[in-house]
């Protein structure tokens, strides 16, 4: 069978669409319309009904189902072995997913049973010809590469959260058919054995609301430096925050952390002390309205999304600010 | 219990990268190299296990000359000995599957109960070798482990999700784990440690002696061109003495940006 298409997973949990599916959807249509592909969707689980007919209500040629007892809680053996089947049976030419937690937990072993390389976190993509080539970013978002696939179909590529907005999703003009694949997992055999998802310690801060956030990552370089930075916070009436290392450290509460595994904020105001700009930690904080970087690396990544950039060395440039920050207010 | 911990060496996290010459790849010159973060810990997170449990722990490594530093540091940190997948052919080896294969040529007759890998590197980033070195050794896997507790035959880890959530996930043994940074704090390597890591072993295997030729490892995505990411947003650069730069800052936040 030639394969032809473009595939795109949707992921949900206990009927609830993932909204990064949608981002992945607006590059699947960009897809689509570069290469003249037709795009479909499948959604894997049990009682997904919902999400199905929600989904087809986008700009796509058809919605696949597929339900299956193995497929009620996620694990990896069953949604490789579900997936590989589809895959099978659909014979596409493309296979998008958005880079999530549980996307990196099995697509990499689904693309390795095929024989296939995967994209993994793609930031965009360009069409050339019916072609495709993504972009794709290294050293923690400080480089960007344009990666091409050869060889055979299928070629698989994950999207990264936050590189295409959701509510660009084409809709479509009718609903798209909606059917359900019979795939037979009654072989599949799931080896692991998966309890209660649960959060940890409750999150005694909701940093969501702050209007003003100071964080700090690496370039504090150690605990008793942390106190500099918790003055600034205080002289500015902001929460303090960090980056994933300081709070892996202990330096800091866990829930002052920012970032893919922590929290997501949008402040007036958020002030970065020796943050790199890590993608994980990026993804937490873009949509602040105004980003304040201070940095010794010119080049640090944190320059790229930043209004105001200080280059030089945090361990004066901060002591400073906290003066200026308390003059000023003290003359108000 | 014995665990092979897979281990990659890259640029040290506060290089300053250049784009290489030929455009697809960085400029190497003048950068040092480090264990990458995540694989620290993984190595860590082994050492762990073997101090409870006991066993062995064995490093494998693939990569040019310069690897053996890291190999070596693992092996003072305690690591019993180390697999250094050595060879001009494995250095074209630049996609995961390609990297995935090697490793998986290389221990096909290691008798280990888990193997480790980080969640992903710090160069590339493909968070995908270790699963697909399960995939082909027939492992079941689980990915982005907070915390190891091996049980009778099996292994139950703590999985972190999104957004705050954790999972608990029994697999049984053998079982390929990716290792999340921050599962413990790293320790250093002691003196002793590095005396005796002289005399532990490190296995060269080229790529003949597992099986492999070049073909094999030619990777099936390529880099066509690496350039430094476009800004989304133009930085305005505050400088002067520290001083007058934080007085310029907080002009521009009170009366152009508004915010404080």
């Amino acid at each position: 069978m030639m394969s032809q298409g473009i595939l795109l997973f949707i992921e949900q949990r206990d009927g609830v669409l993932n909204r990064t599916s949608y981002e992945a959807m607006v590059a699947a249509q960009g897809i689509a319309s570069a290469t003249g592909e037709k795009l479909s969707a499948v959604v894997l689980g049990k009682s997904i009904a919902g999400v199905a007919s929600e989904v087809a209500a986008k700009k796509l040629e058809a919605v696949h189902t597929v339900e299956d007892d193995k497929l009620a809680e996620y694990t990896s053996d069953g949604y490789v072995a579900a997936s590989k089947q589809v895959i099978e049976n659909l014979a596409p030419r493309f296979v998008i997913l958005s880079h999530t937690y549980q996307v990196r937990d099995f697509a990499p072993k689904l693309a390795a049973a095929f024989g296939k390389t995967f994209v993994t976190d793609c930031v965009g993509f360009r069409g050339e010809g019916d072609d495709v080539v993504f972009t794709r970013q290294i050293f923690q978002g400080k480089i960007n590469t344009d990666v091409r696939v050869t060889g055979t179909p299928p070629i698989f590529a994950s999207f990264q959260a936050g590189s295409y907005r959701a509510d660009k999703v084409e809709a479509g003009e009718t609903a798209a058919p909606v059917t359900p694949l019979e795939i037979d997992l009654s072989n599949v055999q799931i080896r692991t054995q998966a309890e209660e998802k649960f959060q940890e310690a409750k999150q005694a801060v909701d940093l969501s609301q702050a209007p003003l956030i100071v964080a700090v990552g690496r370039g504090i370089k150690s605990q008793e430096n942390i106190e500099i930075v918790q003055k600034l916070a205080e002289a500015m009436g902001a929460e303090i925050a960090a980056s994933r290392p300081i709070c892996d450290n202990e330096w800091l509460p866990m829930d002052r952390q920012i970032g893919s595994s922590g929290q997501t904020v949008s402040p007036k105001l958020y002030l970065a002390v020796g943050i790199s700009g890590a993608i994980q930690h990026v993804v937490g904080m873009k949509n602040a309205q105004t980003i304040v970087a201070i940095n010794k690396d010119a080049e640090a990544p944190i320059f790229d999304i930043a209004d105001y950039g200080i280059v030089g060395d945090l361990f004066e440039i901060v002591p400073a600010l906290t003066a200026e920050i308390t003059r000023v207010k003290s003359g108000e | 219990m014995n665990i092979v911990v897979c281990l990659k060496q890259v640029p040290k996290k506060d290089s300053i990268l250049r784009i290489g010459p030929d455009q697809k790849w960085i400029d190497e010159r003048d950068i040092s190299y480090e264990m990458s973060e995540a694989d620290a810990y993984a190595l860590e997170e082994a050492l762990r296990q073997k101090e409870k449990h006991g066993g062995e722990v064995i490093v494998i490594s693939l990569g040019p000359e310069r690897v053996r530093q890291s190999i070596k540091e693992a092996l003072a940190k305690g690591a019993d000995r180390a697999i250094h997948l050595h060879d001009p052919i494995f250095d074209t080896a630049a996609d995961a599957p390609a990297i995935a294969r090697s490793l998986a040529a290389a221990l096909k007759d290691e008798k280990c109960d888990l193997i480790f890998t980080g969640l992903q590197s710090d160069d590339y980033g493909f968070a995908q070798v270790g699963l697909i070195l399960a995939e082909q050794l027939g492992l079941p896997s689980a990915t982005i482990v907070m915390e190891v507790q091996p049980e009778e035959g099996a292994v139950r880890v703590k999985r972190e999700l999104e957004s705050g959530w954790f999972q608990w996930v029994r697999l049984p043994m053998p079982a390929l784990l990716t290792i999340q940074s921050g599962i413990n704090q790293l320790r250093y390597a002691t003196l002793k440690g590095i005396m005796a890591a002289k005399k532990k072993e490190i296995r060269e295997v080229k790529a003949a002696d597992a099986g492999l030729t070049a073909d094999d490892l030619k990777p099936a995505q390529v880099i066509e061109r690496a350039y430094l990411p476009e800004k989304t947003k133009r930085t305005e650069f505050i400088e002067g003495k520290p001083a007058d730069a934080a007085a310029k800052l907080v002009e521009k936040l009170r009366f152009d940006a508004r915010v404080i």
